[in-house]
């Protein structure tokens, strides 16, 4: 990814509404033929970085670079970015075909010049031969797949998608990321993509940055935040954690649950408090005599592929995910390898959890 | 109150008429919405049959009877020719009306002519300053708009009787603007008492039923769709010709119907700002009533008005945008 030029670039930008801030101090830089995912609870402010970047808004301070050009004053209908809206903002005296050619109509394009193009999007997005069909007629999933339609037949380098999939029930959703993911690669656009959803943000993006209460919390791949976030906020929101008060004794000893414990970290300094986080699947049952902590099974849940079991050892009650199941009441021991245990430092917004 | 003189039959078709009503009635009601629903529009119903359906089967015989009670035309040919009565009369006495000099009279036929005329420039006017006013005041981040809608409610308040006086003394003579102006070295001007100030009166008065439909319409309408535009290429204007302006068209017609309708049948504003100089057909109707106390030609020249405006609604109906007019545009 590294190699493509920087397409869309926000520096400081911040954004009051009313005296209220609702961003502050966004930088943030997305490359050519990236898919980013601005992923955050609701209020976050994930969204108003989207309209920023569409033109629906302007930051109070800041800048927007589009392609080494500033663009932070405007107007929506010169910026070479398309949006596909929550809930899809198709138009409803148009049918589908008018909704796809509106952006080309608006471009003075030649009439065989725009039938070519919108035969050719309802190819890409499968619903061949629903040209003159009415928008209203239409299913949730068909309309969404209409308004990417109406979005793309325009070539945008940047596509923005502002919760494209919200209102779709989960068997659709899935298919439609999928297909999204498919054709972000094929047609080698730039996706911005703004959700909610962790499992959504995991599958389809290169790069996922993830905000909360207008800052931005981390920026890294999918991976690389599952598996190293940077915060307790950022583990709690992307997949599952056990996050557990402890001190930091010196590099790459951390004592918590009255153990001390080798970890992979460094730098905090000696005896400082901490945030520990582990991922309930980093920790593994093991018999009692041999786990580094013992303690009582309180509940077994069967999740499909795996199961969960809290576990209590005194201090904490943890949550385990293994696929061999222990009967709850049994007495069991648990283990993590240093490499499984994340140190963060607390952060202000946390303690007050 | 003349007396009503229906004979036996008028009774009798009437009250089938009535039973027929009824009993449509019922089974509508039980076919949407079953017995216990249907209840609570029974007041509404008995409404509707005495005050509405009674009175039109009414007016509907008294517009194709004489005084006498018989079925006839006359009424309708009176419409056609005001002289027809009164030839009638003289052929009668053994004269011939033509080589007297009579020919036929074009009283209603003008006075209708004129206030459909009337009607529709009222109309294109609280158009023309109706959706301005309307897109203004739904305008999302104009904080004024919910003090403009307020303002134009206010005059709706009073009565419109009263709204025609007050604009009677400001344009009269020694009326407050002509008092303003004269105090500023001007000289009077004649505001009243002509076709401007008639329509002025009935523009003032309309204007509200053509601002709320198109309000409505307009700030219902999804904030996105401006947006959508504009993120494909639309700017302002374009936004507005390709997806406002069509979506608002639901509220210009009914702004257009609630407007149209009241004008076509206005009377006392005619009468007070016009000075009786112009006749308008609410005022022919009232006068035929009350005035000449001819109630068989006042029915038919209702009936005549009633059909002209069901006419002009369904017309509205056909260019109605909600099934083809996105296309049109």
């Amino acid at each position: 990814m590294s190699e493509e030029p920087r397409m869309i670039h926000l520096e400081n930008i911040s954004k009051e509404y009313n005296g209220v801030t609702v961003l502050s101090d966004i930088n943030l830089y997305i490359r050519k033929k990236e898919f980013v995912t601005l992923l955050g609870p609701s209020g976050c402010g994930k969204t108003t970085t989207l309209r920023i970047i569409g033109g629906f808004e302007y930051p109070s301070t800041g800048r927007v670079v589009f392609d080494g050009k500033d663009i932070t004053t405007l107007p929506p209908y010169k910026r070479r970015v398309n949006t596909v809206f929550q809930k899809y903002a198709l138009f409803p005296h148009l049918n589908v075909q008018d909704n796809i050619a509106f952006g080309l109509k608006i471009k003075k394009m030649s009439r065989g010049e725009i039938s070519r193009r919108v035969d050719k999007m309802l190819d890409l997005v499968n619903l061949n031969g629903y040209g003159k069909r009415s928008v209203e007629s239409l299913s949730g999933g068909q309309q969404q797949r209409i308004a990417i339609a109406r979005a793309l037949v325009n070539e945008p380098e940047v596509l923005l998608l502002d919760e494209p999939l919200g209102a779709l029930d989960l068997k659709l959703r899935k298919e439609m990321q999928l297909e999204l993911k498919s054709m972000q690669q094929r047609l080698g656009i730039t996706f911005l993509y703004v959700t909610h959803d962790q499992e959504e943000a995991l599958t389809m993006s290169d790069t996922i940055v993830v905000m909360n209460a207008g800052h931005i919390l981390q920026i890294g791949t999918p991976k690389k935040i599952y598996d190293e976030p940077k915060s307790a906020f950022v583990a709690r929101f992307i997949g599952e954690s056990n996050i557990i008060r402890g001190t930091m004794v010196r590099d790459e000893l951390v004592h918590f649950s009255d153990m001390d414990f080798a970890c992979v970290d460094s730098g905090f300094g000696e005896n400082v408090p901490v945030d520990v986080v582990i991922r309930p699947e980093d920790l593994m049952i093991v018999g009692e005599d041999i786990g580094q902590l013992t303690g009582v099974v309180k509940s077994v849940l069967f999740k499909g592929v795996h199961y969960e079991m809290m576990i209590d050892t005194g201090d904490f009650t943890w949550k385990v995910h293994s696929t061999t199941m222990q009967p709850a009441g049994s007495r069991v021991g648990l283990s993590v390898v240093p490499f499984n245990i994340h140190i963060m430092r607390p952060t202000k917004e946390d303690s007050a959890k | 109150m003349m007396d009503l003189h229906l004979p036996a039959w008028a009774i009798w078709v009437m009250l089938a008429g009535l039973a027929v009503f009824i009993v449509m009635f019922i089974i509508i009601l039980r076919r949407n919405h079953g017995v216990k629903r249907s209840m609570f529009s029974t007041p509404y119903a008995l409404w509707m049959i005495i005050f509405t359906i009674i009175p039109c089967l009414l007016v509907a015989y008294y517009a194709f009877t004489d005084a006498n009670g018989k079925f006839t035309l006359d009424n309708f040919i009176s419409f056609w020719d005001s002289n027809h009565e009164m030839n009638k009369e003289l052929a009668n006495l053994g004269f011939d009306p033509a080589a007297m000099g009579f020919t036929r009279g074009m009283v209603n036929i003008s006075t209708l002519v004129y206030s459909l005329w009337m009607a529709f420039l009222c109309t294109v006017i609280c158009l023309l300053i109706g959706y301005p006013a309307a897109l203004f005041m739904a305008e999302r981040d104009f904080k004024l708009g919910a003090t403009l809608v307020t303002l134009f409610i206010i005059p709706m308040w009073m009565n419109f009787l009263l709204r025609t006086i007050a604009w009677m003394s400001l344009l009269e003579d020694n009326g407050l603007i002509n008092t303003l102006l004269v105090s500023l070295g001007f000289s009077r001007v004649q505001l009243m008492y002509n076709n401007s100030a008639v329509l002025l009166g009935m523009v003032y008065n309309f204007l509200p039923f053509m601002v709320f439909p198109i309000y409505n319409s307009i700030s219902k309408q999804d904030y996105r769709l401006t947006e959508a535009a504009m993120d494909l290429g639309a700017g302002r204007m374009l936004t507005f010709i390709r997806v406002t302006f069509p979506l608002s068209l639901p509220g210009v017609v009914s702004g257009i119907t609630m407007v149209f309708m009241p004008a076509v049948t206005t009377f006392f504003i005619p009468r007070m700002l016009g000075g009786g100089n112009t006749e308008m057909f609410g005022d022919l109707i009232e006068r035929t009533f009350l005035t000449a106390n001819n109630w068989n030609l006042g029915s038919a020249l209702s009936l005549i008005m009633m059909v002209l405006i069901l006419l002009s609604l369904g017309l509205l109906r056909k260019v109605d945008p909600e099934g083809e007019g996105g296309s049109m545009i």
